[in-house]
C-alpha cells in the first residue's frame, strides 16, 4: 500500500521517465531517419512534462490579480516550455527538411542504406 | 554614444541578431557580405570594451527588459565570459575576409546570403550562451547557435554534408534536451533560473537535496559534453567538420566547442562548485580519464585519415581532451592551461582549417595523396600550415606550448607525473599526423595537375598569415592570453567549496 | 483542380472567419489567451487551406513567395527594433516601460508592437515552410 501511494504520488514522473527512455530508445534503435525524428520529439516531450508537473497547483488559477483568488499557478514553467516547444518545432522542421534533401540525394532515408552508398 | 555605453551587454547580442535579419532582407550576395563584415568587425570592439570594463571595475550586470535579477533575464559579464566573448568575436572578425571567395566557391553566390544570415545567427547564439546569466536563456541561445550550425553544415557541396548535419542534429538535440532536464531539476530544487541565484540557493540547500543535485549535475555534464564533443560523445564532429563548407569549419572549430566548454566550466565551478563537494564525487576522475582517452584515441585515428579536414577534426577532438584535462585537474595552473588552450587552439585550428580552405580554393581537393609537393606551389599557405601545425604539436615558442606547459605544471602540482608523461606522449602522436602532411607537401616532387596552383588571393591569405603570426606571438607574449585566463581561473577556484 | 463543390464553397465561407479570428486572437493577446504566435499560425492556416483546396498557385496569388520570405526576417526586425527603441528612450533593451508617458501604457504599447512582429514572423515562417515542402515534390 505504502509503495503504491508513493507511486501514485509521483505517477507523472513515471510517465516522464517512460517517455524519455522510450523516445531515446527509438532514436538509437531505428535506422529510418523519420522515425529517429519521431523518437526525438517524444524524448523532448518528456521534458515538457517534467517542467509542467511541478508547476501545477490543484485549484490554482491563472496568475492575474483578482480579489476572489489567492492561489495561483506559476506561469514561468509554462512560458519556458512554450519556448522549448518552439525550439522543438524548429528542430523538427529542420530535421525533416534535411531528410527531404537526403532523400533527393540518396534515394533513401534509411541510415543503413546510406552508409554503403558513400563507401562505408 | 553615452546612452549606448551602458547597453554594451545587450548590443553584443542585438548587433549580430539585427545584422542577420538585415542580411536575410537584402539577400544580395555582395551586400550581404558587406553587412556581415561590418557586424563582425564591430563586435570585437563591443567585447573589448566589455572586457576592459570588467577588468577595471568588476562584473557587469544587465537586466533585460528592466526586470531586475533574479526575476528577469540577467546578462552577467565577469572575467571568464568577457574572455570567451572576446575570443568568439575576435576570431569571427579575423576570419571574416576569408569568407567571401571561399563561400562564393563552395556555397554558391545564390545561397551565400543565407549562409551569412545563418552565420550571424550562430554568432548571436554563441555570444548569447557566453553572456547570459540565466540557465534557461542559455539553452535558447544554445539551440539558436546549434540550429544555424546544422544549416551551415548542410550547405556543404558534398551530399555527405547532409547526413553529417542530420547526425549532428540528432546528437545535438539530445545534448540540449539533457541540458534542459538538468536545468529543470535545478529549477525544481531552487525555484530560480538565474545562475548566481541558483548557486546561492544550492549552497544553503538541506543535505537531503544532494541526490537531486547530483542527478542535475550528471544530466548537465552529459548534455554539454555532447555539445562540446568530449571523447565518447564525439561521433557527430568528424563528419560535420569534414563536409561543411571550409569557412564554416574554420568558424565552428574555433568557436562552437569553446563556448560549450565555457558553459560546462560555468556550471561545474560557479554553480555546483559551491554547493556540492565535487572532490567527493568522481567528476574529476571521469573527466580526466575521458580527456586522456580523447588525447590518445582521437590522435591515433587522425594519423590514419586521408581527408585532411577529417584529420584536423580528429585532432580537434584530441585538443578538446587537453582543455577538459585542465578542467578535470582543477588547480590554478591546470585550469589556466585549459582556459588558455581555448584561445590558443582556436587560433591554431582556425589557421589550419583556413589553409585547408585555401587548398580547396586553389586545387579543389583536401586529400593527402593529391597534394604532393604543394608546398612549393603555395609556399605562404603551407608555411602557415607548418607554423600552426607546430603549435598543435606544442613546440616551444608557439602558443600550443604555453597551454601544455601550464597543464603539465598543474599535473605536477598534484603529483600526477603520469599525466605529464601522457601529455608528452600524446603530443608525439600529433607529430605523426602533422608531420605526414608536411612531408607530403614539402618533401615530395609536385604532382601533375598542381602546376597551376598558387597562393590564394590576399583577402584569404591575410587572415591565415595573421593567425599563424598569432600562434608565434602568443607563444612568446602571454600577458593577454594566459594573464586573463589566470585571472578567470582564480575567480573560478575562489568559488569552490 | 479539385472540383468538390462542398470543399470549395466551404473554404470560401470559412475563410473570412479564420482571418477574423486571427485578428481577434492577435489584438486580444494582452488580456486573454492568445497573442502573436497563435494569431500568426491561424492566419497562416488560412493561406494553407486555400492552397489545399484551390491549389498551390491560388495561394501564391494571395501570399506570393517573395512576400512570405521577407515576412520572416521583417517580424524579427520589428521585435528587435522595439527593443532598440527602448535604448534610445532611456530604458534597458526591451524595457517597454519607457515607450509611452507612463510605464503601464508603455508596456501595453511595447507588447502590442512585439506581438505584431511575432505574428508577422510566425505566419511568414509557416507559409514559407509549407511552400518549401510542397514545391520539393514536383
Amino acid at each position: 500500500m505504502q509503495a503504491f501511494l508513493a507511486f501514485a504520488d509521483h505517477y507523472s514522473y513515471v510517465i516522464t521517465i517512460l517517455l524519455m527512455v522510450g523516445g531515446l530508445y527509438i532514436v538509437v534503435s531505428r535506422s529510418n531517419m523519420v522515425k529517429k525524428l519521431v523518437g526525438l520529439s517524444i524524448f523532448q516531450t518528456s521534458v515538457y512534462l517534467l517542467y509542467l508537473e511541478p508547476a501545477k497547483i490543484v485549484g490554482g488559477t491563472a496568475p492575474i490579480l483578482a480579489p476572489d483568488f489567492t492561489v495561483y499557478s506559476n506561469p514561468l514553467p509554462h512560458v519556458l516550455i512554450l519556448t522549448a516547444i518552439v525550439v522543438g518545432v524548429g528542430t523538427l522542421a529542420l530535421g525533416l527538411a534535411l531528410v527531404v534533401r537526403i532523400h533527393e540525394a540518396y534515394g533513401t532515408i534509411d541510415d543503413d542504406e546510406i552508409k554503403p552508398q558513400d563507401g562505408g | 554614444m553615452e546612452a549606448l555605453w551602458s547597453h554594451l551587454p545587450a548590443l553584443q547580442i542585438v548587433i549580430p541578431l539585427l545584422g542577420g535579419v538585415l542580411v536575410a532582407l537584402v539577400r544580395r550576395g555582395s551586400l550581404a557580405f558587406a553587412l556581415t563584415l561590418v557586424v563582425s568587425w564591430v563586435l570585437p570592439v563591443v567585447s573589448g570594451l566589455l572586457l576592459y570594463q570588467v577588468l577595471s571595475t568588476g562584473p557587469i550586470s544587465y537586466a533585460l527588459g528592466g526586470w531586475p535579477p533574479p526575476w528577469g533575464i540577467e546578462y552577467r559579464v565577469d572575467v571568464l565570459n568577457a574572455f570567451v566573448l572576446m575570443l568568439v568575436s575576435a576570431i569571427g572578425a579575423i576570419i571574416m575576409p576569408f569568407a567571401r571567395r571561399s563561400v562564393a566557391l563552395e556555397v554558391g553566390e545564390r545561397r551565400s546570403a543565407w549562409f551569412y544570415c545563418m552565420y550571424l545567427m550562430c554568432l548571436a547564439g554563441l555570444l548569447g550562451v557566453a553572456i547570459t546569466g540565466d540557465a534557461f536563456n542559455a539553452f535558447v541561445f544554445l539551440e539558436i547557435s546549434s540550429l544555424s550550425t546544422y544549416v551551415l553544415i548542410a550547405l556543404g557541396r558534398d551530399r555527405r554534408a547532409l547526413v553529417a548535419a542530420f547526425r549532428y542534429l540528432i546528437m545535438g538535440t539530445i545534448g540540449a534536451t539533457f541540458y534542459v532536464i538538468g536545468v529543470g531539476l535545478l529549477y525544481v530544487l531552487t525555484g530560480s533560473l538565474n545562475m548566481v541565484d541558483i548557486a546561492q540557493r544550492l549552497a544553503v540547500a538541506p543535505p537531503e537535496q544532494a541526490r537531486a543535485m547530483v542527478a542535475a549535475l550528471a544530466f548537465l555534464t552529459v548534455g554539454i559534453s555532447l555539445k562540446l564533443a568530449l571523447f565518447p560523445l564525439h561521433s557527430w564532429l568528424p563528419g560535420a567538420y569534414a563536409y561543411a563548407p571550409s569557412w564554416a569549419t574554420v568558424f565552428l572549430s574555433a568557436t562552437a566547442t569553446k563556448v560549450a566548454i565555457y558553459l560546462l566550466v560555468r556550471f561545474l565551478f560557479s554553480i555546483f562548485g559551491g554547493a556540492l563537494d565535487l572532490r567527493s564525487l568522481p567528476v574529476a576522475e571521469i573527466l580526466i580519464a575521458l580527456s586522456v582517452a580523447a588525447m590518445f584515441i582521437a590522435s591515433f585515428i587522425a594519423v590514419y585519415q586521408s581527408n585532411l579536414k577529417r584529420m584536423l577534426a580528429y585532432s580537434s577532438l584530441a585538443q578538446i581532451g587537453y582543455m577538459m584535462l585542465g578542467i578535470g585537474i582543477a588547480n590554478q595552473a591546470a585550469l589556466t592551461g585549459g582556459l588558455v588552450h581555448l584561445v590558443n587552439h582556436a587560433i591554431m585550428k582556425a589557421a589550419l582549417f583556413m589553409a585547408m580552405g585555401s587548398l580547396f580554393y586553389r586545387v579543389g581537393t583536401v586529400r593527402l595523396t593529391e597534394i604532393a609537393g604543394i608546398g612549393r606551389k603555395m609556399p605562404l599557405t603551407m608555411g602557415a600550415f607548418v607554423v600552426a601545425g607546430l603549435g598543435i604539436i606544442g613546440t616551444p615558442g608557439t602558443a600550443g606550448f604555453i597551454s601544455k606547459w601550464y597543464l603539465a605544471v598543474g599535473a605536477l602540482d598534484r603529483g600526477w607525473w603520469v599525466l605529464v608523461f601522457l601529455l608528452v606522449a600524446s603530443s608525439l602522436i600529433s607529430v605523426l599526423y602533422i608531420g605526414r602532411v608536411i612531408e607530403m607537401a614539402w618533401f615530395r616532387p609536385a604532382a601533375d595537375g598542381l602546376a597551376e596552383a598558387k597562393d590564394p588571393p590576399l583577402s584569404m591569405l591575410l587572415p591565415l598569415l595573421l593567425l599563424a603570426a598569432a600562434t608565434i606571438y602568443f607563444g612568446i607574449d602571454t600577458r593577454l592570453t594566459a594573464g586573463i585566463a589566470g585571472e578567470a581561473a582564480q575567480f573560478l577556484l575562489g568559488g569552490l567549496r | 483542380m479539385n472540383s468538390d463543390v462542398i470543399l470549395r464553397v466551404g473554404t470560401k465561407l470559412i475563410l473570412p472567419f479564420i482571418l477574423l479570428f486571427a485578428i481577434y486572437v492577435q489584438f486580444h493577446g494582452e488580456y486573454g489567451p492568445g497573442g502573436g504566435f497563435q494569431a500568426g499560425v491561424i492566419a497562416a492556416a488560412a493561406v494553407i487551406l486555400v492552397a489545399i483546396t484551390f491549389g498551390h498557385s491560388a495561394a501564391k496569388r494571395i501570399a506570393p513567395r517573395g512576400l512570405v520570405e521577407h515576412m520572416v526576417p521583417l517580424g524579427v526586425l520589428i521585435y528587435a527594433g522595439t527593443g532598440v527603441a527602448c535604448f534610445f528612450l532611456g530604458g534597458n533593451y526591451l524595457d517597454y516601460g519607457v515607450l509611452a508617458h507612463d510605464p503601464i501604457h508603455g508596456r501595453h504599447l511595447g507588447i502590442f508592437l512585439v506581438e505584431i512582429g511575432v505574428a508577422v514572423t510566425v505566419s511568414g515562417t509557416m507559409v514559407a515552410l509549407f511552400y518549401a515542402f510542397v514545391e520539393r515534390g514536383r
